[in-house]
């Protein structure tokens, strides 16, 4: 099983060398074990691990951190088989997944947020569009949703020829599809037939080569290629930019959680490096990945980015989506 | 050369072969035990090792089956509690709504994949037989020489190339250009797929296409000619017919490549669930979808085993094909005995 499931890595996913190193875990004695953190789990935030994983080597040479992706999914199974010591996930657990984890290693898993990712909705740069509301939203994403031409909201689309909204989306069981579906289409099913991509880079990838395209992802992957759009949580309120200000007043309504899960309160080593992550080095780094902090950062970094947000939420970066594909 | 001089030669040179490299004798197994010069020289570690790499040759040769039948028995055993428990056959089968992660009621009907699947393989096939026939003739009956040789080996770098690296081309290259030519509203859809498809396709055609082409006997083509007929027409009514089962297995082998790709066509397609009207739609594929979902799914949810059920009908679609093309190639083989 374990095998094979790196094999799932391999051939899944182009992270080809993560897989490699899920597959190669040194079977060293006990003492070595110890000094080892495991992650495993959601590919959105395979990017963000590593950035961790590499600044923690630094403070702590003696720690060594190995991330691997391969999914939510994959990383919440190896954490209820005791192959991995913390699961990163872009959705909740199971109610199944964690009776498993109590029948099998008998402690129950505890969720831990390390961040929050604002949902931004990008278009093509040349969209005259410029907010939209949770409304439109659903109306354009949602089955049976009355929104299908650009015409039909009111925008004049010119760059897109034939005058049809086409929908990005995600595959159906990323997290930030998930997401997307409780907060904004509420009760509604997705509709079906939308450009469903497997990563959150390949959202705006793709939204930036399609003058007709409207997508939804996370803030960090925001490049100058694309626009992001002012969101309002109703009918003639306030249109919102993302940015890291908005996000962390609440005032933009479309943001997640980055979770963490662990079995039982984290100890020992991974208690000492969830403590880092909390402290103000460790949120730099949320901050420095497109994704808002949970706990104070050091104040020149937030001030400089809150004033970044001010202009345009794009966070400069080349590291928000760096080596990946396929991903949750 | 005379029949005795031919014969001293081989003579000669087995001499040369059992004095001055007895191992290399012993490959011939049984039939050399009573070899005096063996005798002689004592057993060697080579010989007391022979069993034993017989055994691991033998073992190299039934992982393969050892392989299949693993991989078959897990797909199944994963996939089964759904396929005969909660899984409704019918819609299954005959509904485009692939909604596995609903939280209002999860619907699983890969119609609208299937469609995708055929259809995108189906498009590559028009494009890649033509091209990789019309490749396979060029290369064994009119290219000569150097041209013959560089052509063959860059269409077996064509087979080298990553399908990630093609699916890349097809996402960032073709798309662009799909837009720009035709207007439409997104790059990557069938039409990509089934280009990128065509050209994984190609390859594999060509080299099995021009094996049969080369097995056809001279003496039919300088029969042909001598009839009066021109090179096409020796192509056409001759060749053709005389190796139509090679030919036919290349397609299916191309077939086969074709409907088994799934990173290429994750990224050109596009990957919607829905049945295309044009050939300008976005599709999805069964592999795509295995591909794209599989990470994020509950180890053995409902999900997670319909998936498996998916792999189920992969492995039935691909051993037909793999089948077919076996059994027209024994076809081939049988013509040549009558």
């Amino acid at each position: 099983m374990f095998d094979l499931r790196c094999w799932l890595h391999v051939g899944s996913t182009s992270l080809l060398i993560l897989g490699a190193i899920g597959c190669g875990q040194p079977d060293g004695g006990p003492d070595l074990q110890r000094r080892v953190i495991r992650v495993e789990g959601s590919d959105t935030m395979v990017n963000l691990a590593q950035a961790w994983s590499e600044e923690y080597q630094k403070v702590r040479p003696d720690i060594s951190v190995q991330v691997s992706g391969g999914g939510s999914g994959v990383g919440i199974a190896s954490l209820t088989e005791g192959v991995a010591d913390m699961a990163n996930s872009s959705r909740r657990m199971r109610a199944r997944e964690i009776a498993r984890a109590e029948y099998n290693m008998g402690q129950t898993p505890i969720e831990h947020v390390f961040g929050l990712d604002a949902l931004a909705i990008y278009v093509h740069l040349r969209n005259p569009l410029d907010a939209i509301t949770l409304d439109e939203l659903a109306e354009i994403y949602a089955e049976d949703g009355k929104l299908t031409r650009w015409s039909d909201m009111g925008v004049d689309n010119r760059s897109c020829r034939t005058g049809e909204i086409v929908r990005i989306s995600r595959q159906s069981n990323s997290g930030t599809y998930h997401y997307f579906r409780d907060t904004v289409l509420k009760d509604r099913e997705f509709k079906l037939g939308s450009i469903d991509q497997s990563g959150s880079k390949d959202v705006v990838a793709l939204v930036s080569r399609t003058p007709c395209g409207i997508g939804y992802s996370g803030m960090g992957y925001a490049t100058d290629d694309v626009k992001m759009l002012k969101v309002a949580s109703e009918p003639g309120g306030e249109p919102v930019p993302p940015s890291l200000a908005s996000v962390s007043d609440g005032s933009y309504p479309i943001a997640r959680p980055l979770l963490v899960y662990t079995l039982g309160e984290p100890t020992g080593v991974l208690k000492e490096f969830f403590e880092w992550i909390h402290s103000p080095e460790g949120q730099e780094i949320v901050v420095k990945l497109g994704y808002i902090p949970i706990a104070p950062v050091e104040e020149d970094t937030a001030l400089e980015e809150d004033e970044d947000s001010q202009e345009d939420a794009t966070v400069d970066e080349d590291e928000g989506g760096t080596g990946e594909s396929v991903e949750g | 050369m005379s029949p005795l001089k031919a014969d001293s030669d081989v003579e000669r040179s087995s001499a040369v072969g059992m004095t001055g490299d007895p191992p290399a004798n012993s490959g011939s197994g049984l039939a050399v035990a009573g070899d005096p010069h063996r005798q002689r020289g004592g057993t060697t570690l080579l010989d007391r090792l022979e069993p034993v790499i017989e055994w691991i040759i033998r073992l190299c040769g039934w992982s393969a089956i050892l392989f299949v039948f693993a991989i078959f028995l897990f797909v199944f055993l994963e996939g089964a509690p759904m396929l005969f428990g909660d899984l409704d056959l019918v819609e299954f089968f005959t509904s485009t709504n692939w909604r596995p992660d609903s939280e209002i009621r999860p619907q699983y009907g890969i119609l609208a994949l299937l469609v995708g699947t055929l259809s995108v393989t189906s498009l590559a096939m028009l494009i890649a037989v033509p091209l990789g026939l019309g490749a396979a003739v060029y290369v064994s009956e009119f290219a000569g020489g150097r041209i013959k040789e560089t052509l063959k080996i860059v269409i077996e770098l064509l087979a080298a190339i990553p399908s990630v690296v093609w699916g890349f081309i097809g996402y960032m290259v073709l798309g662009p250009i799909l837009i720009w030519l035709t207007g439409a509203p997104i790059g990557i859809n069938l039409l990509n797929g089934g280009i990128i498809l065509a050209l994984m396709s190609v390859p594999i055609i060509v080299s099995v296409s021009e094996d049969a082409l080369r097995a056809v006997p001279d003496s039919y083509r300088e029969a042909a000619t001598a009839l009066g007929a021109s090179r096409w027409e020796v192509v056409y009514r001759v060749l053709f017919p005389a190796a139509k089962n090679g030919l036919l297995a290349a397609v299916l082998l191309g077939v086969g490549r074709a409907i088994g790709e799934t990173m290429a066509v994750l990224m050109a397609t596009g990957h919607a669930v829905q049945i295309p009207r044009s050939v300008m739609d976005p599709v999805r594929t069964l592999t795509a979808t295995i591909a794209a979902e599989l990470g994020e799914t509950v180890a053995g949810d409902a999900h997670y085993q319909v998936l498996f059920v998916i792999g189920m009908v992969l492995f039935a679609v691909a051993f037909v094909v793999n089948l077919s093309a076996d059994l027209v190639i024994k076809g081939i083989r049988g013509g040549r005995n009558e």
